[in-house]
């Protein structure tokens, strides 16, 4: 019997594993990937909203576009990707047992890369183990992957970036969200994330649980109710909300097996590394969500970290070649993981205010959106004459897209992506909307606040089907997701360069300029 | 292995909620892992063998980690104390008869 061997040995084609694949095979490795999904990608292919961060880490593009872009670069490159191949074992000598169809397959790699994800924590409750209560990713590969929707109405768990996420993605498939609910007294995930969700009119209740999932067959109502500063549910604060489906987001534990059994030194469920994302275990990466949680977008640079370290490792990379590449990459590591919701800011809640000294909203940490009076403060909340830009982007977060989006340069936010953006006072705005569809967080609008006939036009972010048309009426919501006028359609924009953003111009009357912020065809005032 | 044990002080005493299921492939109540602790048993690799939560079709990956968070409860102490339960071979649930005719040997 003889055992195949590879320079680099892949576990998991997401985008950390096809990231390193990619290094690894330009470097001239031979290289595989096994993964044990029918499909490639790993979360990618559920992310369908535009990724944070800079050019280089692919801002403004969809998740799934960018899983796109990594596959074909790993055809170009010559990696093998084996899908249905699910690795069992890791033995000494970088062996890898791996399961297909026909049987137990044996691999040797120079290189073992583990990139291998993570899974989604549980919480018990009164009830959870009745059908319809899934984690929030089983409810987005149903979405995305099967084209099928959970269910009609859902209670999401957890406020965190994929309870938010998540969340729109329900609305945006079809379904209804009763409430997002969070132990914790504050939102976990970016303002942004919360904001589009809250203006739509799905309430964020933090401080909130839930206590029970009701129902015969499955899941037919929740129970949720306020929780104390201990986290225990108060007496007599308990809700009763007619959902059929409860989405769990309460966080992601690495998927950490297969060092475990190879015998990496490890720390609390997270693999102890070195510089080059090696394990004790020379020739051992880990990459991505099974080294410690984190996004899409770092789990890439880490790949790619990986990729290279191994490539130098076993020659395929001179030191100079080695050492330049890795310091691109670490910079690029280090821009994103600034700001807010940093690593090392993670769990904090004594931040008060952000880089450039402007209080925090507080609103948007409890209830999802920030207020007018808050919204002031912030650089890129102006007034002017005519139509312009609106930025309600009020958290450190790394993402600067809007800034190469106006042709004018209407927008700056400057040499940290972290900074807030301004809105530049001189410069003039011909209202395209570039601006308002590049907002990976959908926090642009275009408004004039004197459209004439005592009315103001705002213009907002939509990615919703089907798409109002011109002419329609209904009602205007504010931020947080409350009718306040009635607004009619003046038009829905939808071009290639908006990549799915429509933009969806509403007139409204003048007193509401600075409060409609979404649009819902046929309700009322 | 730490010589010095931790146990759970005091004695068992039940909870509204011990009926709770938290192995939903074993079927393994909280009341059984809580009382389980207070039998002597102190570590994941103990409790998955005397309750056999965690030893289902999934592996403990919807419950490890409520589990240790019992365990972790009882016992008093950081979640991060509480060590993982053992990780081997096979990773994923398989069906043995594709350990009969390993895919090398044809």
């Amino acid at each position: 019997m003889s055992i195949p061997r590879y320079d680099l040995i892949v576990v998991g084609a997401g985008p950390a594993g096809l990231c390193g694949a990619i290094e690894a095979a330009k470097a001239g490795m031979r290289t595989v990937v096994f993964d044990e999904n029918a499909r490639p990608g790993g979360q990618l292919f559920k992310q369908i909203h535009k990724f944070f961060g800079s050019k280089e880490h692919m801002a403004k593009v969809r998740g799934f576009h960018i899983g796109e872009q990594l596959l074909e670069q790993a055809k170009e490159a010559g990696v093998e990707v084996e899908l249905n191949a699910t690795v069992l074992g890791l033995y000494p000598e970088h062996e890898v047992t791996v399961m297909k169809e026909d049987g137990i397959h044996h691999y040797r790699g120079a290189n073992v890369l583990i990139a291998a994800g993570a899974r989604e924590n549980s919480l018990p409750f009164r009830g959870w183990t009745k059908p319809g209560v899934m984690g929030a990713g089983a409810a987005q590969t149903m979405i995305h992957l099967y084209g099928v929707t959970p269910g009609k109405r859902a209670l999401v768990v957890g406020s965190g970036n994929v309870g938010l996420v998540v969340s729109y993605q329900l609305l945006q498939a079809g379904m209804e969200v009763a409430a997002i609910v969070d132990a914790a007294p504050r939102i976990g995930g970016y303002g942004v994330h919360a904001s589009k969700v809250t203006r739509t009119g799905v309430p964020i209740l933090v401080s909130h649980t839930v206590l029970e999932a009701k129902g015969e067959e499955g899941v037919e109502q929740a129970v949720i109710a306020e929780v104390d500063e201990h986290f225990q549910p108060i007496p007599g604060t308990e809700q009763t909300l007619d959902v059929d489906t409860i989405c769990l987001a309460v966080g992601l534990s690495p998927m950490n097996q297969l060092m475990k059994m190879a015998g990496c030194q490890m720390d609390a469920g997270i693999p102890v590394l070195d510089e080059n994302l090696m394990t004790s275990i020379p020739g051992i990466y880990s990459a991505g969500d099974a080294m410690g949680i984190e996004e899409a977008s770092s789990a890439m640079i880490e790949g790619r970290m990986a990729g290279l370290a191994a490539a130098n490792r076993i020659g395929f990379l001179d030191d100079a070649s080695f050492a330049a590449a890795m310091a691109q990459q670490r910079e690029a590591l280090e821009r994103l993981r600034k700001g807010m919701f940093a690593p090392e800011n993670r769990g904090r809640t004594d931040l008060t205010e952000t880089d450039e000294h402007i209080p925090l909203s507080q609103t948007l940490l409890k209830k999802g959106f920030v207020t007018e009076r808050e919204l002031e403060a912030f650089p890129g909340y102006t007034h002017k004459v005519g139509v312009h830009p609106v930025i309600e982007c009020t958290q450190n977060i790394p993402c600067n897209p809007c800034q190469d989006a106006c042709r004018f340069g209407c927008i700056a936010v400057g040499e940290e992506i972290t900074q807030l953006p301004a809105v530049q006072e001189e410069s003039k705005c011909v209202g395209c909307g570039m601006c308002v569809a590049s907002c990976s967080g959908q926090a642009i609008f275009l408004v004039n606040e004197d459209a004439g006939e005592d009315k103001a036009t705002v213009t907002l972010p939509y990615e919703f089907l089907p798409y109002p048309e011109a002419g329609a009426r209904g009602a205007a919501l504010d931020r947080s997701g409350k009718p306040v006028c009635e607004a009619e359609v003046i038009s829905c924009k939808v071009c290639p360069a908006f990549d799915h953003t429509a933009l969806l111009t509403i007139s409204v009357p003048k007193a509401y300029a600075a409060s409609a912020r979404f649009f819902r065809e046929g309700a009322e005032a | 292995m730490k010589l010095d044990r931790t146990k759970p002080e005091g004695t068992f005493v039940t909870e509204p909620d011990d009926d709770l299921i938290i192995c939903r492939c074993e079927e393994i109540t909280k009341g059984e892992i809580r009382r389980a602790i207070y039998d002597g048993m102190y570590t994941m690799t103990e409790l998955k063998r005397f309750t056999r939560a965690g030893m289902g079709l999934c592996q403990g990956g919807t419950c490890s980690l409520t589990v240790r968070r019992v365990l972790a409860k009882e016992l008093g102490l950081p979640l991060r104390e509480i060590e993982e339960d053992t990780s081997r071979s096979p990773a994923r649930p398989m069906e043995v008869r594709k350990y009969e005719h390993g895919g090398d040997e044809a």
